[in-house]
């Protein structure tokens, strides 16, 4: 398995800068977004990998287990959840995090994020996120954890990340509906 | 509590909904006092706007009284009197340091939608289909106001509801839609669409400096409106638009022209029959009657600004036109909280009575039958002010 140390190899090599696919080889997903913000506060959040969860709907918690090692735990469907642990193999001060999944982990995963300072624009975010599922049942429950846009929904988690970072909370629109003669309550997020 | 719900094309009712919640620390909740139906409405009432859903409660004209704040919200408290921008915004993002509000990259929960649309989002807005977030509107009692302590703006006691509604919209989308034009002196500014947004126009542009303004309607009490505002009147209904700008212009052409209709034009062309078939048929989404002839009048260099609504793909565009005389375009959703001190001291500077505008003033239980006048442009109707 690669690990991505430096993930702008792995851009370089890729043909669309949103490459996606989900068949047997799992999830890959880079995305870059902008963050009005210090490099240096970016990284000291999400090296605290206990905030992931804040922004990553998929993951359900992380707990840090020392300075290297942690423990994520995913929501899978129908109530389950999918659990393994990850270590920190790369970090560079206020630039670069990246993790992968513990050998034997349930599920293969890897990721990377590094922070690039942009002067007046803010900072750029560039995500690399890989999922591997395994065989069996458990690769079936990872498999339908992003449901059918795997993309997009890790897409919407760095967004909201991005949301969280500059405003400070993740915008919803959340409230009162009407009914239009139905009885059902409409009391729904959007 | 009473709020005004969209069902469907032409279909809108008060239903009693539950009351709304602080959610997020820098939220607010309003009690609105006075609140208005926008032109830009009818592009939901007629069912133009793509991604309304049965249930949204509509309204982003409003303003009210401060009931509750979050724990991030610092600079409100509760009993404060404040107008609200119909653009939410977050303050801290890219656009938002530089004045761009109305393309805050946070205030849209669901800017994935959009983007798929338009390539990137705009910001979230009150009431305005879920394109734009979802948000419910301000045609209620009671409104929750995200990002409460950038958007909110405080209104002097000496000041009435009715002095200052507008500056939640309207006022200030006129005058931008005025500043994009970069009035020099000697300049002439003409203004598509005698609606309230085109009324605000004229008298910015006035305001600014325009020598002359003319203003392009069919509805007679719009078009005495809109001559009361000081401009120079065209019935599009028995005059040729283009030869009357000619011989107001000496034959050059307005130096800008103001498409202050948006995507539902009518015109007494051909192209404005063909783009009410194709809008009917779902072929197109906008009829851009207005917008054609803005670019075809337009003197060559001039500036074509476009306050009116967009919402997709606008058929059969003279860009041959906008392209070869070299035109300047302006467009944009209005970026409210830049305009709103400088426009609330033009108010008590009396410089302008926004009142002016006003032609009824309803219960916030009439809005059904407010929102079917103002569509027929029946009983005289141009804008109209809803007390919940």
């Amino acid at each position: 398995m690669t690990t991505y140390a430096n993930p702008r190899n792995k851009i370089k090599a890729s043909r669309s800068p949103q490459a996606e696919t989900f068949n047997k080889k799992g999830v890959h997903v880079r995305r870059a977004y902008t963050v009005n913000k210090s490099a240096s506060d970016l990284f000291d959040f999400w090296r605290n990998l206990e905030n992931l969860p804040k922004f990553m709907t998929h993951l359900q918690e992380v707990i840090v287990l020392d300075e290297k090692r942690s423990h994520w735990k995913a929501k899978a469907p129908a109530g389950t959840s999918v659990e393994w642990d990850a270590q920190i193999i790369n970090e560079e001060k206020d630039k670069l995090i990246s993790w992968r999944s513990l050998e034997g982990a349930s599920v293969q995963s890897t990721g990377s994020v590094r922070f690039i300072e942009t002067g007046d624009r803010g900072t750029e975010v560039r995500v690399v996120l890989e999922y591997i599922p395994p065989g069996g049942q458990v690769g079936k429950l990872v498999a339908r954890l992003f449901g059918e846009e795997p993309s997009q929904q890790i897409q919407e988690d760095l967004r909201r990340f991005k949301q969280l970072m500059e405003a400070g909370e993740i915008p919803t629109s959340q409230g009162p509906r009407g009914t239009c003669g139905s009885k059902k309550s409409r009391r729904t997020t959007s | 509590m009473k709020a005004l719900v969209w069902c469907g094309k032409h279909k809108v009712s008060v239903e009693t909904v539950p009351d709304p919640t602080i959610i997020n620390p820098r939220d607010a909740i309003i009690r609105v006092t006075t609140t208005c139906i926008c032109g830009s409405d009818l592009h939901l009432y007629d069912g133009f706007m793509p991604t309304m859903k049965a249930g949204d409660i509509l309204g982003h004209e409003f303003m009210g009284i401060v009931e509750e704040v979050g724990p991030a919200v610092h600079n409100l408290k509760k009993g404060d009197r404040v107008v609200v921008p119909f653009t939410i915004a977050c303050g801290n993002c890219f656009y938002c340091k530089r004045q761009l509000w109305s393309s805050c990259d946070n205030s849209n929960p669901n800017a994935w939608m959009a983007e798929k649309m338009m390539g990137y989002s705009p910001s979230g807005l009150f009431g305005y289909s879920h394109l734009t977030g979802g948000y419910a509107g301000g045609q209620a009692e009671y409104v929750r106001v995200p990002f409460a302590d950038v958007g909110p703006f405080k209104i002097p006691e000496d000041l009435t509801d009715e002095q200052v509604v507008f500056l939640t919209d309207i006022f200030p989308t006129g005058y931008m839609a005025a500043e994009n034009c970069n009035i020099q002196q000697g300049d002439t500014v003409a203004v598509w669409g005698c609606g309230p947004v085109g009324q605000f126009c004229i008298r910015s542009a006035l305001l600014l400096g325009a020598k002359q303004v003319v203003a392009i309607d069919d509805v007679p009490e719009r078009l005495h409106m809109a001559q009361e505002g000081g401009a120079v009147t065209i019935d599009m209904s028995d005059e040729q638009v283009y030869e009357r700008l000619l011989d107001l212009t000496g034959g050059r052409g307005p130096d800008s022209c103001i498409d202050a209709v948006g995507a539902e034009a009518h015109g007494m062309t051909v192209d404005a029959a063909l783009d009410k078939i194709k809008t009917t048929l779902f072929l197109s989404t906008d009829r851009a009657h207005a917008l054609r002839q803005a670019i075809n009048c337009c003197r060559k260099g001039g500036t074509l600004s476009v306050p009116g609504v967009y919402i997709g793909f606008p058929d059969k565009l003279p860009f041959g036109a906008l392209m070869n005389k070299g035109l300047t375009v302006k467009t944009g959703q209005t970026h409210v909280m830049k305009y709103l001190k400088p426009l609330t001291e033009l108010i008590r500077k009396k410089q302008i009575d926004p009142r002016f505008v006003i032609t009824h003033e309803l219960p916030l239980e009439q809005a059904p039958h407010a929102y079917e006048i103002f569509q027929k442009k029946q009983e005289g109707c141009i804008k109209v002010v809803l007390k919940p």
